[in-house]
């Protein structure tokens, strides 16, 4: 495949909301003691009546967050993944989601980006949790290219969206030049192969990507390797069409095994009669190891390492 | 400990502590360094807890609620005896029990912290049990300045005093300065002092970072029969160590080769 790692996603987010806001005095940031996490200090310096400082009081962000929207403004909530979707949920519930206030949620340093600061810090928990709550949108982009499209559209989107990036460098397109399609609510097909599917999202489609060439290269498997950023609304046409040939499917995200993506993609499949050979990778319902972001992939197989012997083994039975 | 000997303790603790955080190459510098004080004087002469009675009921309880500066906590807890020292060699590392925030996978950690504004509510559910059981125990807590605006602490502030829980201590390590910028520019908490009153706490304002003051407060709990004891401990973030103090970027800076030995040369 052809990419080049290039900035971390965070890095294009805050670049992007610069741009918007170049055009477009209604584009507001809200933060909680986040603007240094969130890479949004140039933002801070270039747009001051822009930008909103809460403290560190995340449910008062959503709901303030909430009361912006609904006064016809833009409002990037912007805060670590782990405390907006879990200190702030009730307010994303009734005040964003039930409430209808377009809300862009911003979750940051998502999943085990923190690493060895510990699970307060993990975010494991929010696809599962927001899947729950109607009336809101989840995008996970894997890419540079797919953050900046996401943040384009979520600008202009009158419902409620979520969004959750890492910290870690990415690749500014994981499908090269080629395929720069890129719609909310639509996979993207980052490498077509015959043999058998790697559904992802987020930081966790890189490591599918490098274990589908060395699958390719070192054992013959040809994989093909969908970055399913939105997850909810679910893209079932896409993946229904891919379960039609009876190949087996791996969904792989940075996330608790219960709840996220890999269940989301089972009851999809299982409802509409497909009886594919099925594997979830994420995080066990267990607690989790102690160590970096990418120690902690390794540990439980979200690796090219990993991931090929997950495949291994499920072609072999 | 007399106060001579907990001076020591301190020059010793900041030591430890930016040895460990530089081993480690993480950890919240500043913050640990404006605490280590108070943490000091609880564990060596206020409180009621060690490794021997660590297992008993009547142990008096400590709470991190600004769980992020836990090499602090580590090492006053090493000192005592929790765990060997050379444990925090481990700090941050792949399969270490020691992470960045506190847990009580390490023996002597109450509550796992580090998201801010838990502390206190627990320990208003420790204190009141206390109070209920007529057991001499008493809870302490320490929250940082910026973890003041979560809402959830003004809601235990409330709880405590109509409890009139008299046995439990908040210490406020104000060091002024959060992540993002000074605590006065993100989110001001003057006049500190009488909206805690107006909470219903006793409340005392003194420099966090002298072990004598420290000692001579903490030792005339509760401050008034029937109410819940608030401390302003005034700090100064990056204590100790000159080209950290008041600088933001200290909050999580780890310092280079060179730095270390200029921070160990100013602390000898
Ligand atoms: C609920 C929650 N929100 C945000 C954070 C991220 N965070 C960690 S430390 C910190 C700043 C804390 O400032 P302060 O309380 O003043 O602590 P100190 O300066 O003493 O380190 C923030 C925002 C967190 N740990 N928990």
């Amino acid at each position: 495949m052809n990419y080049t790692i290039n900035k971390a996603n965070l890095e294009v987010f805050s670049e992007t909301l610069q741009s918007l806001a170049e055009q477009d005095s209604d584009i507001y940031v809200v933060t909680s003691d986040s603007r240094g996490s969130g890479k949004l200090v140039p933002y801070g310096q270039r747009f001051p009546e822009q930008i909103v400082e809460i403290g560190i009081a995340e449910q008062n962000l959503v709901g303030i967050a909430a009361g912006i929207a609904s006064m016809g403004k833009k409002a990037f909530a912007v805060s670590p993944a782990c405390f907006l979707t879990a200190r702030a949920l009730e307010q994303i519930k009734n005040d964003v989601c039930y409430s209808d206030n377009p809300v862009k949620l911003i979750g940051i340093s998502a999943g085990v980006s923190y690493g060895a600061l510990g699970s307060t810090h993990h975010s494991l928990h929010d696809y599962a949790v927001l899947r729950a709550i109607n009336n809101i949108t989840i995008v996970s982009p894997s890419d540079n290219f797919e953050t900046e499209q996401t943040i384009r559209q979520a600008a202009e989107m009158t419902s409620p969206v979520y969004i959750r990036f890492g910290k870690k460098n990415m690749p500014d397109s994981l499908s090269g030049e080629a395929g720069r399609d890129f719609k909310i609510g639509k996979g993207r097909i980052i490498k077509e192969g015959k043999d058998l599917t790697f559904i992802a999202t987020g930081e966790a489609v890189l490591p599918c990507a490098k274990a589908a060439e060395v699958l390719e290269k070192e054992h013959g498997i040809s994989c093909t390797v969908v970055s399913m950023h939105t997850i909810k609304p679910l893209d079932s046409t896409l993946i229904l069409n891919i379960a039609a040939n009876g190949k087996p499917i791996i969904t792989v995200e940075e996330h608790s095994v219960n709840g996220g993506l890999g269940e989301a993609v089972a009851s999809l499949l299982f409802q509409n009669g497909s009886r594919n050979p099925f594997k979830i990778v994420g995080l066990p319902d267990d607690h989790t190891v102690s160590g970096s972001q990418v120690e902690i992939f390794e540990h439980y197989g979200i690796s090219e390492k990993g991931l090929t012997n997950t495949v291994l083994t499920l072609t072999k039975s | 400990m007399e106060i001579k000997a907990l001076q020591e303790k301190s020059k010793l603790y900041r030591r430890n502590i930016l040895k460990y955080i530089y081993n480690a190459k993480a950890g919240h510098t500043g913050g640990s360094l404006s605490v280590i004080d108070i943490l000091n004087v609880l564990y060596n002469r206020i409180m009621n807890v060690s490794p021997e009675n660590f297992d008993s009921n009547l142990r008096d309880r400590y709470v991190q609620s600004k769980g992020h500066c836990v090499e602090a906590l580590y090492v006053v807890l090493a000192d005592k005896g929790f765990f060997p020292e050379e444990d925090l060699l481990t700090l941050c590392k792949y399969q270490s029990p020691y992470i960045g925030h506190p847990t009580k996978k390490i023996r002597g950690i109450e509550q796992n912290t580090g998201g801010l504004g838990h502390g206190l509510s627990i320990c208003c559910g420790n204190a009141l049990m206390a109070k209920k059981d007529k057991s001499p125990v008493r809870v302490f807590t320490i929250l940082g300045d910026g973890e003041m605006a979560e809402g959830s602490n003004w809601e235990a502030f409330m709880f405590a005093a109509h409890y009139k829980l008299d046995n439990l201590c908040a210490i406020l390590d104000y060091n002024k300065l959060q992540i993002t910028a000074p605590n006065a520019e993100v989110m001001g908490l003057e006049p500190l002092d009488k909206k805690l009153e107006a909470f219903g706490w006793a409340v005392r304002q003194i420099d966090g970072n002298d072990i004598e003051a420290l000692t001579q407060t903490l030792e005339s709990l509760p401050f008034e029969q029937g109410k819940p004891s608030f401390v302003i401990a005034h700090t100064t973030k990056g204590k100790g160590i000159s080209y950290m103090e008041n600088v933001l970027k200290w909050h999580h800076g780890v310092p280079t080769a060179e730095q270390y030995e200029m921070a160990l040369t100013e602390l000898n």
